[in-house]
């Protein structure tokens, strides 16, 4: 078995608040155009290692490799810049305003020429085309573009959620837990998203606590355990049940078929990663 | 094959909509429909009952009795759609016009103007900050600079009152009389105001983040907007939106008196709500807010010429708060559901 590519790795990424230590000398190993799920118990540093790759938290040591050249994020703001985008646990979005306001917000684009310029007016047309375009590309249907979000159910305002980060993400997509609220038939229409952002070349890492979810998508699990990746395995070569025994502890990660992945060569650069 | 064609309309489903102007319907679904529905009825009631009411002298009467309030509504109207709340714009207004008054005593008009609406944009900037970078409560904040201002007002005029002469300082009040119209400038720079500050929101992208702000602050921060800075930058937009409210006060009264306008923070509030935006934040706007102060003041001067007592015109514009702060609690139930 070869090691294939990575277009999102991590080496020893280690983060403490105070005595607790929320990630310990964790991996993590991301290919093009994959589903990676998270899986882990609760508090086993799975949001907490997702922030240190987006920046929103600055590891006390550890690597981050981009497409195998190391980067360091010191705010989800340099995260974003080098194409990562993310989908938070809260939702996202602004209920008040319409779903091209939404998927535009913060980045708004303004119209060519002086009235751009001097007037700082906004190209609306341009936007809510864009945003048409966008939520077609994804599949997701919905009455009007001009629609304030609060008025879609649930499912549709986690898909408008999703389809902004698949519009500006270049790189990936991470999303922490984005079914959580969601029930069974809205769920599905968010996992179908989940794979077509993937389908149109955007990989996707996905924390869940579902495992029937996360079998329907995922090309690959990662097991976190205790501030750490004790697994990296295919969905197809690994039963729920083993995962979940691996994941609480009840059976050693070894005793699994895992996939194989670049040596931890991080300790020779060591402090260079590191805030 | 399907997944396509599906796909495809989708697309031109969307961008037919796209393409289309404001319907009827989003006409029956705008914002100040339900004020404007409001005003007119206002109207249409004091026209039958009183004689008075239709008059021309009595129409400018009323533009002009609205320009303070509603110029300092205007201003409010921003900092509510940060889902803040402003109770001291009266005090500060009236900051700037004793500013105004005592710096004209030295002769130079336009100088006295530009130190005025300065002295407001300063209040604004420490409401601002301590709103934003202390992390207050708007309420609190404003409380305790309402105070402050008002004392201050006081102590730096000896609580004494300034006569303006006449000229640019009380030009607001002056204006063309077209067919027994009076349009003062002043009532022209409300209007002017309004337009400026609509085109703002609702056409830059600062607006956007205003309405974003006040709607679900997290959700903006993750959006990469700077919140605390368009929060500063909305009290001292509104400051400075007060600042031109004291200088029509001096058009219409040309007294610079420090204690004056004791309620004309609750009256701009009023407009607001009235106006049809919402005290929850992110919704609503400067055309409903001109709308409301219109209201306010129709429902007063009409119960007037009607001859109906002054404490009973309170009751009216009381209850019309609460029923604007009930339709819009019951409309963000429904769109939330
Ligand atoms: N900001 C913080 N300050 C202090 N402790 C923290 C902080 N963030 C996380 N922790 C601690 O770090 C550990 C890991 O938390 P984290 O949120 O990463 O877990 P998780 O795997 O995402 O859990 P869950 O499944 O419940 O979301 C927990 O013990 C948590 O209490
Ligand atoms: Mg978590």
């Amino acid at each position: 078995m070869s090691i294939e590519p990575t277009i999102l790795r991590a080496r020893g990424l280690t983060k403490s608040y105070g005595h607790v230590v929320a990630i310990d000398g964790s991996s993590f190993d991301l290919r093009p155009g994959e589903i990676l799920a998270v899986i882990g118990d609760n508090g086993a540093g799975k949001s907490t290692l997702i922030k240190a790759l987006t920046g929103a938290v600055v590891p006390d040591s550890g690597a981050l490799y981009l497409d195998d050249e190391q980067v360091t994020f010191h705010s989800p703001l340099d995260a974003r810049r080098a194409g990562i985008e993310t989908v938070y646990q809260e939702l996202g979005v602004a209920p008040a305003l319409d779903i091209s306001q939404n998927l535009y917000l913060g980045r708004e684009q303004r119209v060519p020429g002086w009235r751009g310029t001097v007037l700082r007016q906004l190209d609306k047309k341009a936007m809510r085309e864009g945003s048409a375009r966008q939520m077609a590309d994804l599949g997701i249907r919905i009455q009007s573009i001009r629609q304030t979000v609060e008025t879609l159910s649930g499912g549709q305002r986690q898909a408008v959620a999703v389809a902004r980060v698949a519009a500006w993400a270049t790189r990936l997509v991470i999303m922490d837990e984005p079914t959580a609220a969601l029930g069974v038939r809205e769920t599905n229409q968010v996992l179908d998203l989940i794979q077509r952002v993937r389908d149109n070349g955007l990989p996707v890492v996905l924390i869940s606590h579902n495992m029937p979810n996360v079998w329907q998508v995922a090309d690959r699990v990662h097991i976190h355990r205790l501030g750490r990746r004790v697994a990296l395995a295919d969905t197809s070569s690994l039963t729920m049940d083993d995962a979940v025994a691996v994941m609480t502890g009840a059976r050693p990660a070894h005793t699994i078929e895992q996939v194989e992945t670049a040596p931890d060569e991080w300790e020779h650069t060591a402090g260079e990663g590191a805030a | 094959m399907t997944q396509a064609t599906l796909r495809q309309e989708a697309v031109a489903d969307l961008q037919k909509e796209v393409g289309h102007g404001r319907g009827i319907r989003s006409l029956l679904s705008h914002q100040v429909t339900g004020p404007l529905a409001a005003l007119l009825v206002a109207v249409v009631v004091f026209s039958v009952f009183t004689d008075r009411f239709l008059q021309p002298g009595n129409l400018s009467l009323i533009a002009q009795q609205s320009v303070v309030v509603g110029t300092l509504a205007l201003g409010q109207a921003l900092v509510i759609l940060t889902a803040g709340i402003d109770l001291a714009n009266g005090a500060i207004m009236v900051l700037g016009t004793v500013v105004i008054g005592k710096a004209a005593l030295d002769g130079d008009v336009v100088l006295a103007l530009v130190l005025g609406i300065v002295a407001c944009a300063v209040v604004g900037a420490v409401n601002g900050l301590l709103v934003s970078r202390a992390g207050l409560p708007p309420f609190i904040v404003t409380l305790g600079v309402l105070t402050v201002v008002t004392a201050a007002s006081r102590l730096y005029t000896d609580s004494a009152s300034y006569p303006i002469a006449d000229g640019l300082l009380t030009v607001l009040g002056d204006g063309p009389t077209i067919g027994g119209f009076t349009v003062t400038y002043g009532v022209m720079l409300w209007v002017l105001l309004t337009v400026g500050l609509g085109y703002v929101l609702s056409q830059t992208a600062w607006g956007v983040r205003v309405y974003a702000v006040g709607d679900n602050p997290p959700a903006a921060r993750l959006a990469g907007i700077k919140v605390k800075r368009v929060l500063l930058g909305v009290y001292v937009v509104a400051a400075i939106v007060y600042g031109l409210a004291a200088w029509q006060a001096l058009g219409r009264t040309p007294t610079a008196d420090p204690s004056g306008y004791s309620t004309a923070n609750l009256d701009s509030i009023t407009a607001v709500v009235i106006g049809g935006t919402s005290l929850f934040g992110g919704r609503g706007g400067v055309y409903g807010t001109l709308i409301g102060t219109l209201i306010v003041v129709v429902l007063q001067n009409g119960l007037t010429q009607a001859g109906i007592d002054s404490l009973y015109q309170q009751v009216a514009t009381g209850a019309l708060v609460i029923v604007a702060v009930l339709v819009d609690r019951i409309v963000r139930r429904r769109q939330t559901r």
